[in-house]
Order: C-alpha cells, then structure tokens, then sequence
C-alpha cells in the first residue's frame, strides 16, 4: 500500500460484546496482522453487556484504516471510534514507587505537588505515588523523578473519550467520520 | 420437554435445513454418534481423516450455495480440521464445523484428547464459539449458520463439550437472529454507483476483474446484463472462474500469475478496472505498483477491509455484489439515455481491436507431441468430453492452473479449488462433497500426484458411500510447480522434488474397490477418459504426463504482470528471473 502521511499514534475507542475470548480476538487480530498495541485498555461499560477498549495504535493512515476496518469485521465488536482527530479527552494512571532518601524526600513532595499527584504509600527509604494525566503531563512527571530514583513503575494504559455534546447515547452511536470519499458505509459500521 | 445436548444439536441442524454431514466419531463426540443412530432425516458420511470432513464440507458449500456441515472430535481430531477452516477462510467459503471437547469440568486440565480448540481455530474462522450450557444450543447454532452464510461468507466453529451433550435441557430456537455487532451491508452507495456508472460509460479502455465475490452471491447473471449493456471485456480471478462464459467473446480467461497474456495486457492497460468481488491478491496483482497504474478502480466488495487493502480504490462500493450489479446496471440504462458515451463507444473499437491483436499475438497454447502426454491436452479433452458442463474440483500445482487455464467454464458453482491457501489435498475429498450434493451430476476431480496421495485415504469413502468421483491424474513422476520454479527461478538445482517410488495408482484404486485406469501415450486419453466417465463410481485415471511441461504464462512472484515469461525461458532469461528472486 502505498504511504500517505507518516505514522502517528492513534487512539481509538472500541465498544465489544462483554463475552469470553473478546480481548483475544482483539489481541490475536493485532499480533496476525503485524500491528503494534501500544496501550490497551478494558473496563465494562453502564451496559453490563458491553465493554469498551481504548487501544492506542501507531501507524499511517492507511495501517489505521485497516486497523479500523479489521476490527469492525470481528463478530464481536459493535463500534468502532478513532478519536484522534476528534475533540476527545485522555488520561492514564499511574503509579511510581520512588527512592525516598532523606536527602530528595522534600524534593519528591514537591514535584508530587507541582503534578497533584497523590502519595499513597510511605516508608522510611520510598513513596508511591498516584498520579493521572494526559501522555505529556505524565511523561514531564517522570522527567523530573527519573534522576530521584523511581525503583518501579506501573500505567493503566490510555483511557478516553470524546467531549461535549457528543457523549450523548444518541450523538455517540453515529460514526463521526466518513472514510469514503462519498460513501458513509465504506467503514462497514453496524449501526 | 427436554432432550439432551447431543439431540438437540441433530435437531437444530435438521430445523437449519441440513441434509448431510460429513464427520467421524470419537470419545467427545460419542453422544452425538448415539443420538445420531436412530434420528431421522440426516445423511452422515464417514470420511477417513478429519481434514477431509472440512473439505467434503467446502465442496458440498461451494457447489450448492448452502452451508457445508462438519462433525468430528477433540483434541486432533480438531487440530486436523484446522487446515480445511484456514481454506474456507480465506476463499470464503460457508462451513460450520462442530467439534467435542473434554467435559466443561475437565477444560484446562490438560484431559485425553484435549486441545484449546476455540484458542486455535479463533485465527482460522470468521467467528466461533464454545457452549457451556445446553440451553445456549439453539441460539449459537442459529448464530453460527447465520454468521457462516451472511456478508462475506466464512467458516464458523462450534466447540461442544461432552457434558453439555450428555445433560438434558430446555431447546431454546430464536425465529430470528438478531446480532448488534454484526450487520453486514448488503445495499451499496446510490451515489457510489452512479459515478461508477458515469465512469464505466466514459471509459476507453474498461474492464472487469470478476473474482469469487460474484459466485457466492450468484450475481452472474447480473454480471453478464452489465457486460451485454457496456460491452466491456471480462478477466475472471480463479475463484471468480466460472462467473462469465469464457466461450463468449468478451471473456479475457483469468488473469494474474498464470493467466492470459491478453487479460494481464488488457488490466495493464485499462483506463477503467471495475473490480467485482475480488480481492487484489497478490498472484492477481504482481508487483502492486505496476498494477493497472492508469486505471481509475471501482471496487465492488461485502467486506469493506479487502477495499483499499492492497490497491487504492478510486470508487469504493460495499455491499452485496448481486444487488449493486443490479443497481448498476439500471444506473447505467439511466446514463445511457442521455448518450453520453457515444464518444467513448467509438473509442472503445479501437480497444476491442487492440485485446484481439493481444488474442491473436498470444493465445494460450502448447506443443504438441506424438509420443509424450501433454497435460494441457488432458485438459481440453476433459473440456471437450464434458461440454464444459461437468464439476470440476482440482487439487494444488501446475494441474491446478492447466485446469483454470484450459477448461472452458460456463457456469458458475461448478467449480471447486483452494485459491487462497492453496491446500494440497483438498481435491478428492472436497469431490466427494459435490458428488454427495450432486449425486446425478458428472464431478472431475484434476489432481497431481503429489496432491492426491496428500488424501488419497478417502478412496474409501467414495467407494463405500458410492461417490462416484472421476480422479483425473496428470501424474509427472514429481512435485511439477516445485520443479518449475526450481528450474527456472533457482537455476535447475532440483531439490526434493522428484519421487522415487509411487504406488501403482491403478492397483491403488483396485485396492479401495475403485474401477483404476492407466493412460501413457497420447491416444489413449480420449479412450481412458470416456471410460471413466461412463463407468459407474469412483473411477481413478492415471495419466503420464510430460514431465517437463511448465505452466505459461508465468509471472515470476513480485514481478509486474506485464512481465510474463511465455514459454520455456533460455539461460540469460532464467538469469534474469533468478536474480529478481533470490538476488544471486
């Protein structure tokens, strides 16, 4: 396929059926096809029926179509979201265990502080830190831990979702953007 | 009432209009054998090794458009059958394949015969499932051969355990399935089509790329009123072959790797592809960038991930390729009024007379010999002695694309080989699905000998069940494609290829109960050929081929498709393919 555009992440919303073997399908779709995952969330939805995924992919466009498209073609999946390029907003968690010597401990608050991180675990020698935020928040965060010492660190992943009016039930049923130069169903979405 | 598990699967396959399954029995399965053994209405054939279920199974699909049935067992039985949902898969064919697995108590355990089947099979089919309770029976199997038969059709897996087959519960039989994650579009763009329409009309140098989109959604009638409006000429794809009468003048043969200089002329050229139900596979395409580089593409396809997939698309269309024909074609009568394409129509001359030069410069074609066999001889005669008109099933090689190339096709649904995969074997049991479907009809199954003993075991089956499939072996002593590359690609370094000793194929036969008949020299194939065709059941020809016959044109993998070798290429030639392919 010829390249248009260089590669970007994309983060793309993905509603499925809450059944068993779901998060495989998505998975075994990605490592078939010779696609990254970069972060890949699940959690339930208010329909207990219905999960949803925030997959966080680099590629071209075309790499994204394709990714879009395969996903919509498993039996499993009722909609598919790149919103990327839509007004959307993103966070992910973490969580840093950090040296806390007697020497920077004052210093960690600080940058904790600065960032509204949360200290949820003290001892004599560390910290755990909570923090949320978007991907720059998080990465600048880490920036100015790293030279402190941060013995481990763990992140949820991207979680997302598109602003405003949109996140109404009704509004966000409706794929946003057409893919064909005319054709809304190029996509093949459900609904 | 309740009935139990296994029943109640007989029971939902019966209400889905099964006639048949293809399958053989093992512990798993057992209450399934027990159920079947005094149930009515259900016709099962042992097959002899599970692969050859799955392929029965295909075969029985493809010809009649119904969803091919399966049964067999855990563990290999399963992992046996993988090869054939792989197949149907990716030449989208209908199947729903049922296997046992351990009891719901024992899954994870690592139990007799125990495999992760829905692990496995969840890369090789379009969707499956594996029932933990006996009540969800009914919906699944609705939900199975809903997904198999729909969009683009597929293989669907249903993975029952024992005790789910043994335990007594409720049939729950939805009347109709209703999936929110599954809706495939079936009507195209009104707006698409138009502009392919205008398109099509305005057109120069237009033509149709059929594939097998068109045969599964029986759209070719719709695709010969289209062509019988534009006039515009039609290359087949080998799954689409079949979809357009090639004794029709319009038809340019197949096109791609081994296809007709004229049809990979006329795509090269063309200003206008209209692409039906195909999927730009890169033995159509060759070198993608070389591919129809002036030509506007419209793209007709269900599955809207094959659009732009491989090439882009100017004028993508997704939906059904019966209906939008359909839709087509009014909208080109509707284009047509206003005349626009008078212009173009005067254009189009000089293109029909430039694809007859093309026809004329290079038609397909081979030397003939008095005292060698010619495989492509084999062929014709098959084509002439059957009208065209007979089942033909091919297994994987240098037979597989004489058959495409020389059998003249007339009607869709006759035609069974493995596109896509390319799964040596799949001939005499996938024959034997069409003989058990068509028990009144004439099935050939073209076969190498080194794809027939792949699955030569079901000789048996076809003798106990009366299938009478005619086995047509183009025998060269060999794996012919594997000697054909290495001759010309990797410099006559021959390597594994040649077989030593064979079985006695006509003994072979004789063993299973099957009529055997041998031909050698170039007289005895009519004679050999109308023998087996007139000899009730299974009937196996063995015929001696010129070993050294290769399969022209070919365009050598990763080359353009105006790059065809035509005929037994010199030194400085097979250089030239070698260091294209291997850099040495």
């Amino acid at each position: 396929m010829q390249n248009g555009g260089g590669p970007r992440k994309h983060t793309i919303g993905v509603h499925v059926e809450n059944k068993f073997g779901v998060l495989s399908r998505v998975a075994g779709l990605f490592s078939a096809r010779g696609y990254n995952i970069e972060s890949l969330s699940v959690g339930e939805t208010l329909d207990p029926t219905v999960s949803r995924m925030t997959l966080v992919v680099r590629g071209d466009e075309f790499v994204i179509e394709q990714v879009t498209k395969q996903l919509h073609k498993l039996v499993d999946v009722i909609k598919v979201t790149d919103l990327t390029d839509e007004s959307h907003v993103e966070r992910e968690l973490v969580l840093i265990r950090v040296n806390a010597e007697p020497q920077n401990r004052a210093e960690v608050l600080r940058v904790a502080d600065i960032f509204r991180a949360k200290v949820v675990d003290v001892t004599p020698v560390s910290y755990v830190l909570e923090a949320t935020g978007d991907e720059g928040k998080l990465e600048a965060l880490l920036e100015l831990l790293r030279p402190l010492g941060v013995q481990e660190l763990v992140r949820t992943g991207k979680v997302a979702i598109a602003r405003g009016p949109k996140t109404r039930v009704k509004r966000a049923e409706v794929p946003r953007r057409a893919r064909g130069p005319e054709d809304p169903t190029v996509v093949g979405f459900a609904d | 009432m309740g009935m139990s598990g296994a029943r109640m699967v007989l029971e939902c396959l019966k209400r889905e209009g099964v006639d048949t399954i293809f399958g053989l029995p093992g512990g798993a399965v057992l209450p399934i054998y027990d159920a079947l053994y005094d149930f009515e209405g259900l016709r099962h054939i042992l097959v002899r090794q599970e692969a050859a279920a799955g392929h029965a199974a295909e075969g029985y699909a493809r010809t009649t458009g119904k969803v091919g049935v399966c049964l067999v067992t855990s563990g290999p039985a399963a992992t046996n059958l993988v090869t054939a949902l792989q197949d149907a898969l990716m030449d989208s064919i209908p199947i729903v394949a049922f296997t046992g697995q351990v009891p719901t108590h024992l899954i994870g355990n690592d139990a007799f015969q125990e495999a992760d089947n829905v692990g496995i099979t969840r890369p090789c089919t379009k969707h499956n499932f594996l029932v933990k309770d006996g009540r969800d029976l009914g919906p699944i199997i609705r939900e199975a051969f809903h997904i198999a038969s729909t969009g683009r059709p597929g293989p669907v897996h249903v993975d029952l355990p024992k005790d789910v087959l043994v335990k007594e519960a409720e049939l729950v039989w939805p009347e109709k399935v209703h999936m929110r994650s599954y809706n495939p579009t079936y009507e195209g763009h009104p707006g698409q089509i138009k502009r392919a329409a205008k398109l099509l009309l305005r057109a120069r140098r237009p033509v149709v790329y059929a594939g097998g989109g068109v045969i599964a959604s029986d759209a070719s009638e719709e695709l010969r009123a289209l062509i019988e409006l534009t006039q515009i000429p039609v290359t087949q794809t080998l799954m689409g072959l079949g979809a357009f009468p090639m004794e029709d003048p319009l038809s340019l043969d197949m096109l791609g790797m081994h296809g007709s200089y004229y049809a990979n002329m006329a795509v090269h050229h063309s200003d206008v592809l209209l692409a039906v139900g195909a999927r730009f596979d890169d033995r159509v395409t060759g070198r993608v960038d070389a591919f129809a580089p002036n030509a506007e593409i419209i793209h007709i396809d269900i599955d809207p991930s094959s659009i732009s997939k491989n090439i882009k698309v100017d004028v993508p269309i997704v939906g059904d390729c019966r209906r939008v024909l359909k839709a087509l074609v009014a909208a080109v009568r509707e284009e047509l009024r206003g005349d626009v394409a008078s212009l173009a129509r005067e254009a189009r001359k000089q293109w029909a007379a430039q694809i007859a030069e093309w026809k004329r410069k290079c038609p397909l074609g081979f030397e003939w010999d008095d005292e060698v066999i010619k495989p492509q001889h084999v062929i014709q005669e098959i084509s002439t002695l059957t009208h065209g008109e007979a089942m033909i099933v091919t297994g994987v090689g240098q037979h597989q694309m004489w058959a495409a190339q020389y059998y003249r096709f007339k009607h869709p649904r006759r035609w069974c080989t493995s596109g896509g995969l390319g799964t040596m074997g799949y001939g005499l049991p996938t024959a034997m699905g069409v003989a058990a479907a068509w028990p009144d009809r004439l099935v050939v199954n073209i076969d190498g000998d080194g794809s027939f003993q792949m699955n030569s075991q079901e000789l048996a089956t076809c003798f106990e069940n009366n299938l009478a499939v005619k086995t047509v072996i183009l025998n060269n002593r060999g794996h012919g494609m594997v000697r054909q590359w290495q001759d010309i690609i990797y410099k006559g370094r021959f390597c594994a290829i040649d077989f030593g000793p064979s079985p006695d194929f006509v003994k072979l036969a004789d063993a299973y109960g099957c009529t055997g008949i041998r031909a050698t020299r170039p007289s005895e194939v009519v004679p050999a050929l109308e023998k087996a065709f007139a000899t009730p059941g299974p009937v196996l020809v063995d015929v001696w081929v010129d070993k050294w016959e290769f399969v022209f044109p070919m365009v050598p993998a990763g080359g353009a498709n105006t790059e065809m070798i035509l005929e037994k290429p010199g030194r400085a030639a097979k250089d030239k393919a070698a260091k294209a392919q291997t850099g040495f």
